[in-house]
């Protein structure tokens, strides 16, 4: 943990647990064996991958041959679809949403591109998705429905067990990209009818560079790397043996932080928010409020603009993140708000904050401290502002 | 995140001239909040005709707080003879530099300057106004026409897509303008380089054509075709028509068409002479 600064950007990535990081350390230093060697130097490992995969399954309800180890989320994403596409070659088409990560959407743009079928479900101004236009959409010829779990910009939770009971009734594979989910909100694939599941480790307090993908028993599965025996030949590439332990370790903590992500962090989101609501005149919350992962709010500032917000926020040491693109290279508000169709006058002054178990209430007040003057300041600045 | 310079980040942590002038002698507002960016700009004359007090207001990120900014104290005590002589580059110079993507900020700031300045005489800013009207919208996002990209392009030496977005935003948001934008590019350099190769290239006899083609075709065009698995061979210069025969996987390709037309005849028009045609025999 960084003591300087306070960082409320939890869905870009995560602070590394202290335990998950002696958890794996070993494997960084001394026991850096390859798991498929014959010696036991190297074989012995293979024991701590068997480990963390039955505690990520366990964490998930789900089978350990359920789960591949993959290098992040893009990745379980990538081949989640890619594999439905090879296994169903009669089908063309592929059904997502108009709000999900550009792992998503822009393999989409590829896949038409290769004459695939791509339907986006539109939402509505909360950023709800269009459940009727979803069930006219997924056809005969669809060979995946991928939705994402929560969204990473407004938190905003989707039914993701109703959509997978719809596809399968359809005849298609249903995939959602949890990687905003998975560590905020309780997961159980046991009795459910998702198919596929992306989770990526950074995003729960485990490193970069280590993801996974859950494929339950009995759909069929066609490997994105082609190469070595690795994941029983599902996927390619020798293990990164410290990842997969410190993702094990980091969903055995999340298991056990569940409860206090659910009340404890939910509670300092909303004092958070609450504050700014009630303290900054002309703020919305972006998002469907009642049904969002705990830790994420989304708030517009009317008649400013997101980075100059997030520069100041930074003067101040606080890192948060804006659904304005100006600091993304784009010069849009973010596709997410664009898709729920936020006015022009609030999306480009959008900023996310998203916490974790680290934060505290003294750093939520001193967020709210600054984000007040700071406001204000711009605001004066701007010619749109009318106090 | 930006690397902004100490100077950027000092106009916009400190902006000066922040607000409005009272019964100002020129005044406009450019850029709107759908675009993410605006300014408003104003100011007062003392009697020697000179910028006595500027003010402005901007919506936007840092990079345009801090162009603003810069630009009021760039301007003050001078004439408006003075200040109109003032360019974007002129403001990234004096911020000590801007990003790439943040250029269009300090040229927000010029054409903000040049509007008042016309305000002020009564005048409408025609300095890209002018072409605006009259070209085709080519972004749609941010209403740019294909006259001013042209225009951009010539005065600021900018040769790719991401440097027109950089200047003027054109293809920054949806992102279907970019091939129009390519094209237009393609449109505006090609014609420059046919200029100059003409007044520099001497008139080449035949022979001299010949030989010239065999080595464009020897050390450029072959091992393009050959990265693809094809190939090519020069058979005669008829008149100005070179007639090659394609071999190897470009013979079997159904875009060899647009292989002869887009690489080999282009090449040898830009290298060679722009009268050249080209034909393939086959076989």
């Amino acid at each position: 943990m960084n003591p300087q600064v306070i960082y409320v950007d939890n869905n870009a990535t995560t602070a590394i647990d202290p335990e998950v990081f002696e958890a794996m350390k070993p494997f960084l230093t001394e026991f850096y064996g390859n798991p498929s060697s014959i010696h036991h130097f190297g074989g012995n490992v293979a024991a701590y991958i068997k480990k963390g995969r039955e505690q990520l399954a366990e964490f998930l309800r789900a089978e350990p041959e359920e789960i591949i180890f993959t290098s992040c989320g893009t990745e379980s994403d990538n081949s989640a679809v890619l594999s439905t596409l090879n296994t169903y070659p009669t089908r063309k088409k592929v059904v997502t949403s108009k709000v999900e990560h550009p792992a998503i959407l822009n393999l989409g743009k590829y896949l038409r591109e290769k004459g695939y079928i791509v339907s986006e479900i539109p939402v509505d101004k909360f950023g709800k998705i269009d459940m009727t236009a979803l069930e006219e959409m997924v056809d005969a010829d669809t060979a995946v429905v991928s939705i994402m779990w929560a969204n990473n910009e407004t938190g905003n939770i989707y039914p993701v067990e109703k959509i997978a009971q719809i596809t399968k009734s359809k005849g298609a594979l249903f995939h959602t990209d949890a990687v905003q989910a998975v560590g905020k909100i309780p997961i159980n694939l046991k009795n459910s009818a998702i198919d596929m599941l992306s989770l990526s480790g950074h995003k729960l307090h485990a490193p970069k560079g280590v993801g996974a993908l859950f494929v339950r028993k009995g759909v069929g599965f066609k490997p994105f790397m082609i190469g070595g025996h690795q994941e029983s030949g599902r996927r390619a590439g020798t293990e990164n043996v410290a990842g997969i332990v410190a993702l094990g370790k980091a969903s055995e903590l999340a298991g056990k932080y569940m409860n206090y992500e659910n009340k404890e962090v939910k509670e300092l989101r909303d004092y958070l928010e609450s504050r700014i609501l009630k303290r900054i005149p002309k703020t919305v919350i972006n998002g469907d409020v009642a049904n969002r992962v705990p830790n994420t709010t989304n708030i517009a500032f009317e008649f400013i603009e997101g980075e100059s917000i997030l520069l100041l926020l930074d003067e101040a040491g606080i890192a948060a993140s804006s659904g304005s693109a100006c600091t993304t290279g784009s010069l849009e508000p973010s596709h997410v708000l664009r898709a729920m169709d936020v006015p022009y006058t609030s999306a480009h002054g959008s900023i996310r904050f998203s916490l974790s178990r680290y934060n505290t209430k003294a750093e939520m007040d001193r967020i709210i401290e600054t984000l007040v003057p700071a406001i204000k300041k711009l605001r004066e600045i701007s010619p749109y502002w009318r106090p | 995140m930006w690397n902004y310079t100490e100077k950027v980040m000092d106009h916009f942590l400190n902006p000066r001239n922040v607000g409005e002038v009272d019964n100002p002698d020129g005044e406009a507002t450019v850029g709107n909040i759908r675009c993410g960016d605006a300014l408003k700009l104003g100011f007062k004359l003392d009697n020697n005709g000179k910028i006595a007090e500027i003010k402005f207001k901007t919506f936007g990120c840092g990079s345009a707080i801090a162009s603003s900014s810069v630009l009021t104290e760039m301007v003050k005590g001078k004439t408006l003879e003075e200040a109109e002589k003032i360019t974007n580059k002129d403001i990234v110079k004096a911020l000590g530099g801007l990003p790439e993507e943040k250029i269009h900020c300090s040229v927000m700031g010029m054409e903000a300057l040049q509007s008042a300045i016309a305000n002020y005489r009564g005048t409408e800013y025609k300095h890209e106004d002018e072409d605006e009207h009259h070209g085709r919208i080519v972004c749609h996002c941010f209403g740019v026409t294909d006259a001013k990209i042209r225009k951009i392009a010539k005065e600021n030496e900018i040769k790719t897509v991401e440097g027109i977005t950089n200047y003027c935003k054109a293809g920054g948001d949806c992102g279907r303008c970019k091939n129009d934008i390519l094209e237009i590019l393609q449109g505006v350099w090609k014609l420059e380089s046919q200029k100059e190769k003409q007044s520099e290239t001497p008139v080449l006899t035949f022979t001299q054509k010949v030989i010239k083609i065999q080595a464009v075709i020897d050390s450029d065009i072959r091992p393009m075709l050959e990265q693809d698995g094809g190939s090519i061979e020069f058979i005669d210069l008829r008149g100005d028509t070179v007639v090659v025969r394609l071999k190897g996987r470009c013979s079997m390709c159904p875009s060899s068409g647009i292989t002869l037309k887009n690489i080999v005849e282009e090449k040898l028009r830009e290298y060679v002479s722009a009268d050249l045609k080209i034909k393939e025999i086959r076989g």
